[in-house]
């Protein structure tokens, strides 16, 4: 039977963290991520989540007490938002060289200046290329399901996970969401066994001062240099792609719910102009999809599931047919234009794709995005392509200038 | 390539030469004038100033004092410090030649 309850986001993300037998959490409090954290607290307190909450000063200590318990072998989790994340920024890399397969949710906040405690992407994207695999869902349902999934990513390809969502958007937002049992999970997610070994019969140093070139060890085995170690972490997070999927289907087989691509489609099989975006915009962009296609415009969304892996084969598909694509993101790189836009661009180059794309940059610092925008802005960059102006352009959605 | 390691982070034991021979990046070498080494001059345990001081823990406290190239950065404390000037540093020529 299937136990279906309705909560937040921030709850789903708990209860997936304790129906993944997390052993340790470390945490620094911040606003929309609270009471994510407050909720794993109480969990621990009653005794139902057997972990360790190891209370900290700064997001900075946070991470860093994720990685040194997971170095020694524990199941880890953290959380944080926005100014939080940027704080952690150092050690996200840090966890990612060190291969570690920590999970952490990040709710997704403006950053400052100036002060926001409202929702868009940036904090998350601005770590883009910080060596974690980033996941956007798109509601609660996808929270629960993403943290699960994401342990059982992590500890195969040995690097991290960011389990991303919108705050407010869907942290504080009740939605109704089945919580698979215990067993169910345990049996989809194996025991960590970590890549790491501290012993004092055989004692290690771990991440040492590496050289630009490889050195000779003791014992005359040739180490990795810099660059080894480095070109080792990419090929993790380019063959994540395929862990990434067959998790997905082995998750869809417990759950019935489908998660087998790294993106999500809705409406695209014979769809010209597709939107596309991350995490609860995309699932905005539904809508507006919905209104498109009674006034008869053949309109479809492909939604980013995982931005790090890029699913290149996945948007190269996905996009094949579509005579117009339309970008939406809560994330901005300043000086060009969205990272996302940017990046699917650039899959496209070379497969003969080459159609106009238009970039809306929507709802930064929380501006609400409506359905009836977007339907109105896809409208009227139809009606400029159709003219033949502006084929690639920036729109600011709803900003007055 | 043999034996490559297959950790996936770095890693290291604390051991002589886990870090390769960190010497070949000197471009100064101490030489000794044993002439001048008290332990020498002496023949018996003496001074051993250039051991006390060695930041990398490469020169031998024997008779006569000996310093490991290998492992020598080439600082020149041991210069420095040796109360009979028995220490010259001296130019490294080409590639560690
Ligand atoms: S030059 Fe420096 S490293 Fe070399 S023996 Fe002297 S003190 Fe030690
Ligand atoms: S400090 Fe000078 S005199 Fe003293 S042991 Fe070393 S080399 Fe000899």
């Amino acid at each position: 039977m299937d136990n279906v309850q309705i909560m937040t986001g921030n709850t789903a993300a708990a209860i997936a963290a304790k129906l993944c037998n997390i052993q340790v959490v470390a945490a620094y409090p911040i606003t929309p991520q609270t009471s994510l954290t407050e909720t794993l607290s109480q969990f621990i307190e009653s005794g139902e989540l057997k972990a360790e909450y190891v209370r900290v000063e700064s997001e900075h200590s946070a991470l860093t007490v994720c990685i040194s318990a997971s170095t020694v072998g524990a199941r880890v989790f953290t959380s944080t938002s926005s100014h939080g994340l940027l704080y952690m920024h150092e050690q996200l890399h840090w966890a990612a060289g060190s291969r570690l397969p920590i999970v952490m949710c990040c709710v997704n906040r403006g950053v400052g200046a100036p002060w926001s405690i409202f929702n868009d992407q940036q904090d998350s994207v601005a770590q883009r290329d910080t060596g974690w695999i980033q996941i956007y869902c798109r509601d609660n349902q996808e929270i629960l399901d993403s943290v699960i999934q994401a342990y059982r990513i992590a500890e195969e390809v040995y690097a991290p996970v960011m389990v991303c969502y919108d705050g407010f958007v869907l942290s504080h937002t009740m939605m109704p969401v089945s919580i698979p049992d215990q067993k169910a999970v345990n049996s989809f997610l194996p025991p960590y066994k970590p890549h790491t070994v501290l012993s004092v019969e055989n004692p290690y140093n771990i991440n040492p001062v590496i050289f630009p070139w490889l050195r000779e060890n003791a014992e005359g085995i040739i180490c990795d240099g810099y660059m080894e170690m480095r070109y080792k972490l990419q090929k993790a997070l380019d063959c994540a792609r395929e862990v990434i999927v067959a998790t997905g289907k082995k998750y869809a087989k417990l759950t019935g719910r489908n998660y087998d691509e790294m993106l999500w489609r809705y409406k695209t099989d014979d769809a010209q102009i597709i939107l596309t975006g991350m995490g609860s915009i995309a699932m905005e962009a539904t809508a507006a999809v919905d209104q498109l296609r009674k006034d008869g415009v053949k309109a479809g969304v492909a939604g980013i599931r995982v931005f790090r892996p890029f699913p290149v084969n996945d948007v190269r598909k996905a996009f094949s047919k579509a005579q117009t694509i339309i970008v939406l993101e809560k994330d901005i790189s300043y000086g060009y234009e969205g990272a996302l836009c940017s990046d699917i661009k650039a899959a496209l180059y070379g497969t003969g794709i080459n159609v106009p794309v238009h970039n809306f940059i929507a709802g930064l610092g929380g501006r609400d995005v409506k359905v009836r925008e977007i339907f109105e802005a896809v409208q009227q960059s139809l009606q400029e392509i159709a003219a033949g102006k502006e084929s690639n352009k920036t729109i600011w959605l709803n900003c007055r200038k | 390539m043999k034996n490559r390691d297959k950790n996936i982070s770095a890693m290291s034991t604390p051991a002589i030469a886990e870090g390769g021979k960190t010497g070949d990046w000197r471009d100064m070498r101490p030489v000794i004038d044993q002439k001048k080494c008290i332990p020498s001059i002496k023949g018996k345990a003496a001074c051993y100033l250039c051991w006390l001081y060695c930041p990398e823990g490469v020169v031998k406290a024997a008779i006569p004092v000996k310093i490991d190239l290998d492992y020598c950065k080439g600082c020149g404390i041991c210069a420095e410090e040796c109360p009979a000037q028995a220490i010259t540093m001296i130019k490294e020529v080409d590639d560690n030649g």
